[in-house]
């Protein structure tokens, strides 16, 4: 079958690759119609996330066609179009119990600190993920849900991560009415989180980013007002001086380990690695919020450590809240939005590119070329059947 | 402050599908409420301002709403290659990734990785090592198969040359002017040594 095949940073190209099979009862094996490329793929990408094996197929955002189940599977059968929730996860565990699916403990033994994803490194368990023709489902009976038949093909790839992380981004800033919140951010996620924020009850939403383009996209898509922090002295003090000098209620991070927009940060945690990535934006955060108010963190940072602000978080109050999304626990409420048209998450898809070509695909994305916000790849065999 | 409030079909449709939801989840309908007139023009806004209504209330939420019963851990998977495990782990766990086992050099240096816990520092920068060496190896991969990687493609350079051709050339052309340089270089300084080799030589017989 043909998949992505990470070579190296900033090296993919699309190959023949074995084509996976049942390897545990509960197993299935869903034909891919549709995968994204994710913003914390582009970790992946650059070489940041450690133990990313040369070979590995990346993509944890994919929908596809049910072809075979293992023996014990009893919720899917074949031929069903299934959204596959980019956790992998038991629905046994402890964790799963308490609905934290992205904190499984039966899925990874790689890491204990984290649980299983698809296509994301042998950190997350060292499962192969959807950027191909065919992808192996673990725990068929517990993940993958079956898509409505009114529910776009489209949207429904967005509901397997970036929608709902966005959505628990906010859902964790535990937004009360008329309360003012900061995305920093204005990438897919960053886009949903100032979304969700109004479903949530906010006053008002704010967007940081530096990329002008996706600055207009998200202020008309999600009816915002945005700062592109190129244009501003010092974070901090502008949303300080946009709130009363109070700050905001709500900071959310939804950029993570590559943020600009501090030299020293960049410095540190991205070209010399001696943290886990620039924490910029959680500097902002921590410092923008105000006191007693809230700090949701989506952004993906690596396993080491980073510089933050602790003391000034403890000396303010803030209740920091962070995780990776338990996508299934949201996704009956999120369809119900999308069904009622509260929001149409395809509109972020700028880009639907072969998966032929997933190096372009990804050096597009990366750059932030063509105006990219989204990239949908379509391997050869459902660009056939559409 | 604009206090009014307004009833808009969206909210309406909200509070119906929130009302819905809850019923759905915890058996406790929400109400249908009013949206204020300053947000009446954002669809949907306030559907989920209930924070019991929302879908991930309360954060550890018991039982969980999966379908079938999820009261056994899954059975084993059978362990057919290797797979490193996190000592901060008791035994393995009953499901893993089975792709690109570790192999060669950078195999080696992840089985060294996982002897430190995942909060010594030495298993990452390990790991990030192994993942270094890796990347040499799939080129040794490569051409061992006589495939000679096309670089320039798998970095995604005809999308750089279409889209963002300026800075493609620009980079195409420090490129080239660093490799001219070089082979320059080399050419003069081995010119130099061939010089100082035969003035060396020739002095012998002097």
């Amino acid at each position: 079958m043909l998949a992505m095949n990470y070579r190296g940073p900033y090296r993919v190209r699309a190959e023949q690759k074995s084509a996976p099979y049942i390897e545990h009862p509960g197993d299935a094996i869903v034909r891919v119609n549709r995968a994204c490329i994710c913003g914390s793929d582009l970790h992946l990408y650059h070489g940041l996330v450690p133990d990313t094996r040369v070979g590995t197929t990346f993509g944890h955002e994919f929908t596809g066609v049910v072809e075979e189940v293992g023996p014990s599977v009893q919720n899917l059968k074949v031929g069903d179009q299934v959204l596959v929730p980019f956790n992998v996860f038991c629905g046994s565990c402890y964790f799963c119990q308490r609905e934290l699916y992205s904190n499984c403990h039966n899925v990874n033994p790689e890491a204990s600190a984290v649980g299983g994803i698809y296509g994301y490194s042998h950190t997350t368990g060292g499962y192969d993920g959807g950027q191909a023709e065919y992808v192996r489902v673990p725990m068929a009976d517990v993940g993958p849900t079956v898509i409505p038949p009114d529910l776009d093909l489209d949207d429904a790839v967005l509901l397997t991560d970036a929608y709902p992380t966005g959505y628990q981004a906010a859902e964790m800033g535990d937004i009360r009415e008329g309360e003012t919140v900061v995305v920093f951010g204005a990438g897919p996620v960053g886009i949903f989180a100032a979304k969700s924020a109004w479903l949530l009850g906010a006053g008002r939403v704010i967007v940081v980013d530096q990329v002008d383009y996706r600055l207009e996209f998200v202020k008309k898509f999600a009816q915002c007002e945005v700062v592109n922090f190129k244009d501003v002295g010092d974070m901090a003090l502008h949303i300080k001086k946009m709130t009363d000098y109070m700050g905001a209620d709500v900071c959310i991070d939804a950029v993570g380990c590559e943020a600009a927009g501090n030299f020293a940060q960049s410095l540190t945690g991205v070209k010399l690695k001696l943290q886990a990535g620039a924490a910029t934006v959680l500097h902002w955060c921590i410092n923008s919020v105000r006191k007693g108010g809230k700090v949701s963190i989506v952004g993906v940072y690596g396993p080491t450590f980073n510089v933050i602000p602790i003391g000034n978080a403890l000396n303010k109050g803030l209740t920091l809240r962070m995780n990776q999304a338990s996508v299934k626990r949201h996704l009956p409420r999120l369809i119900e939005h999308i069904q009622a048209g509260h929001i149409k998450p395809s509109e972020v898809i700028t880009h639907r590119i072969p998966l032929e070509e997933v190096a372009d695909a990804y050096h597009i994305f990366s750059s932030k070329l063509d105006s990219c916000i989204k990239t949908v790849l379509v391997p050869p065999s459902a660009a056939r059947s559409v | 402050m604009d206090t009014s409030t307004t009833t808009t079909p969206d909210s309406m449709e909200a509070a119906g599908t929130a009302a819905a939801a809850n019923a759905a989840n915890s058996g406790n309908a929400a109400p249908a409420r009013q949206v204020p007139a300053r947000y009446a023009h954002i669809p949907g806004w306030g559907a989920d301002l209930d924070h019991a209504n929302r879908p991930a209330y309360p954060m550890e939420r018991m039982p969980a709403r999966l379908e079938g019963d999820h009261s056994h851990p899954p059975v084993p998977q059978a362990q057919t290659v290797e797979i490193l495990q996190s000592i901060e782990r008791p035994s393995m766990t009953p499901l893993f990734g089975t792709p690109q086992p570790p192999s060669g050099a950078s195999g080696m240096l992840r089985r060294v990785a996982f002897r430190y816990s995942e909060s010594d520092l030495r298993h990452w920068l390990l790991l990030l090592l192994a993942d270094r060496v890796n990347m040499f190896e799939g080129l040794g991969c490569d051409l061992a198969r006589g495939h000679v990687p096309n670089l320039f493609a798998e970095m995604g350079g005809k999308a750089e040359f279409k889209h963002n051709r300026e800075a493609a050339i620009r980079k195409a052309v420090l490129v080239s002017t660093v490799v001219a340089l070089a082979l320059v270089l080399r050419k003069s300084s081995g010119d130099r040594r061939r010089l100082q080799h035969r003035s060396r030589r020739l002095s012998r017989y002097d």
